[in-house]
């Protein structure tokens, strides 16, 4: 529980660290500490404080909430390394360590080339795919991923919802990608008006940035209809599951908030906080939607990672976790169809279930 | 191993041989004749005239620079794009754009200064010769970073984060206008006109400017302003004529 609390800590320095990103940017503030890793020759942490003026604020900032979220990530690989037993949840941790390593060279680097644009998207792109990674180790080391919900994941698996939410996540990120090649390509007022495009629904000339900044509300238009298909499908099919209809109620809710961020962006002329806003809502939109994702994926994931006992591992159920939460939960009872006397969570698959598992992972 | 020194000898004259060989060719393409200076004083002419504004500028709008409270203690400041007075508009660079064919013009060891004080660049506008020495000098008690944004030269970004530091850089390529900007203070804008000839001028107070020591002959002159962008005018000047010019910036 210990560990899952300071996941979730993680996950959100990481959401602030996004928006202080966004600051950077929506400020114009990127190259206002010219050197890295130093600042003006200091070195980072002993940088005079009377000296955060102007720009400065924004980038040194943003470096000393990059470098709190690098340690803290950090922390979390070596506590994942320590205390937790399945392996894929333990990689996921590596992973986000190295993420986080390569997003803060990737940020070095822009600065010291002078933000080149695909360096600096690069960056932007690779910072939503670190809030992603805490946001699974957050997820799948709560108490609900091992227990509480776990047993209608596996029951009921419903292959259309894991369908539309993963093409849902993959376009919330592809959206969120254009976004940033929007606002590092200087197109975030291409089309100056909201919601027509110079008066037009089409924009009666192009060019690049005009073709970006209209692909992005094209985007934003794709990536909401698969959202609310979604949510639709959840609250259609699977109202009687909290862990499906609550983050789909978030999602429309944050949607919502994201596309009105979006409009004001426009008509606000890019003022700094609502464009830094807009660019965190539309990371929590991406994780809202993983978490859905993940979770309507619980019964494939718990099936893919069965390779953990053939390793040796030693789990005693790879779908709840240690064999201390297994514990837990035959003591805490049956819970719905596939509660503990559910042969998965007793180690023996057969071979129906492994079918289904199959399924899954395709 | 006396061949072994035979085949090695053999190869240090074959390779002096071809150094040999190619010299000629680089002393004919190098370096450009060397010229004390081409103007002859006795015929040397001049070109001079005022910058005219017509219509209603933008109110100047005063800058909050709450950001840096040093910045914030010189003074009010106002936005300087467009600053007229007697009718003439100040800060545009007049230089010669096309005529003076193959003439090269010996380049000032004397460094042009672009100085950081009161949170502005001083001077705004500004020009410089390819290869004269740029001194860029924090004279404030705050951090400036120096952030030149060129297209034909070399991009650089250096800090200056105490008072009296000083930065010398050369451009090598002529370019005009080339920006520079501090992304600490991001009111602070300047620009420099980096030519190969040292016929340009800056107007000033009542828009007036001053090209001198011009070689007679007929010339493409370019004016260029921050925000009203360019205009061309051809002119002829004849031995020691001083010529009068006149530039009208519509709004």
């Amino acid at each position: 529980m210990l560990l899952h609390l300071y996941a979730l800590l993680v996950a959100f320095s990481t959401a602030v660290l996004i928006f202080a990103g966004g600051l950077v940017t929506s400020t114009g503030s990127g190259l206002s500490v010219p050197d890295w890793p130093t600042t003006y020759g200091w070195f980072m942490f002993t940088f005079p404080l009377e000296k955060m003026v102007g720009g400065i604020r924004f980038e040194h900032t943003h470096r000393l909430i990059a470098s709190t979220v690098g340690f803290l990530i950090l922390v979390l690989a070596v506590w994942l390394r320590v205390a937790e037993p399945r392996r894929w949840v333990r990689q996921l941790g590596y992973l986000a360590l190295a993420a986080v390593i390569a997003q803060g060279i990737l940020g070095g680097i822009t600065v010291l080339w002078y933000l080149p644009d695909p360096i600096s998207i690069a960056h932007a792109s690779l910072a939503q795919l670190v809030f992603c990674l805490t946001i699974a180790v957050a997820l799948t080391t709560s108490p609900g991923w091992k227990h509480a919900y776990a047993g209608r994941a596996l029951a009921s698996d419903d292959r259309t919802l894991r369908t539309i939410a993963i093409a849902t996540t993959a376009l919330v990120y592809l959206q969120i990608l254009l976004g940033a090649t929007m606002r590092h390509t200087d197109a975030g007022l291409a089309i100056p008006d909201f919601p027509l495009a110079f008066g037009h629904v089409l924009p009666p000339s192009w060019d690049a940035k005009i073709a970006v900044h209209f692909a992005h509300r094209v985007g934003a238009v794709i990536a909401s209809l698969f959202a609310i298909a979604t949510a639709g499908h959840v609250f259609f099919h699977h109202r009687s599951r909290p862990e499906l209809w609550r983050p789909s109620t978030l999602l429309l809710g944050l949607l919502a908030t994201q596309i009105t961020l979006g409009a004001l962006t426009v008509l606000s002329q890019k003022h700094y906080i609502i464009n830094s806003l807009h660019v965190v809502t539309g990371a929590c939109v991406l994780a809202t939607s993983l978490v859905l994702t993940l979770r309507a994926n619980r019964g494939a994931l718990a099936g893919s990672t069965e390779g953990d006992r053939a390793a040796g591992s030693e789990e005693q159920d790879p779908a709840y976790g240690s064999r201390a939460d297994a514990r837990t939960v035959r003591r805490a009872g049956p819970i719905g169809p596939a509660g503990p006397a559910d042969p998965r969570r007793t180690g023996s698959v057969g071979p129906a279930d492994r079918m289904r598992s199959a399924r899954g992972r395709a | 191993m006396t061949s072994l020194l035979r085949v090695f000898v053999a190869f240090l004259l074959l390779g002096s041989a071809a150094c040999g060989g190619g010299g000629g060719d680089s002393r004919e393409s190098a370096a450009p004749v060397e010229v004390s200076n081409p103007v002859d004083p006795t015929t040397a002419a001049s070109l001079k005239g005022s910058i005219k504004l017509e219509g209603t500028p933008p109110a100047a709008q005063t800058i909050n620079r709450r950001s840096d409270p040093y910045c914030e203690q010189q003074g009010a400041a106002s936005t300087q794009n467009f600053v007229v007075s007697d009718g003439g508009l100040q800060n545009v660079f007049v230089y010669v754009k096309d005529g003076l064919g193959d003439l090269k013009f010996p380049v000032p060891s004397t460094p042009v200064t672009l100085d950081q004080r009161g949170c502005t660049y001083l001077p705004r506008v500004f020009g410089i010769q390819a290869g004269q020495p740029l001194e860029i000098l924090n004279s404030d008690e705050t951090l400036h970073n120096i952030h030149a944004l060129p297209m034909n030269n070399r991009e650089f970004n250096r800090g200056q984060a105490l008072k009296g530091l000083k930065y010398t850089h050369v451009f090598t390529t002529p370019e005009v206008m080339l920006p520079f900007k501090c992304d600490v203070h991001n009111w602070m804008n300047a620009w420099v006109g980096v030519l190969n000839h040292p016929f340009y001028s800056v107007s000033a107070q009542g828009g007036t400017f001053d090209i001198k020591n011009l070689p007679p002959g007929t010339y493409t002159i370019e004016a260029w302003h921050e925000k009203l962008g360019t205009q061309t005018q051809m002119v002829t000047v004849g031995p020691k004529e001083t010529k009068e010019l006149s530039f009208t910036f519509k709004l």
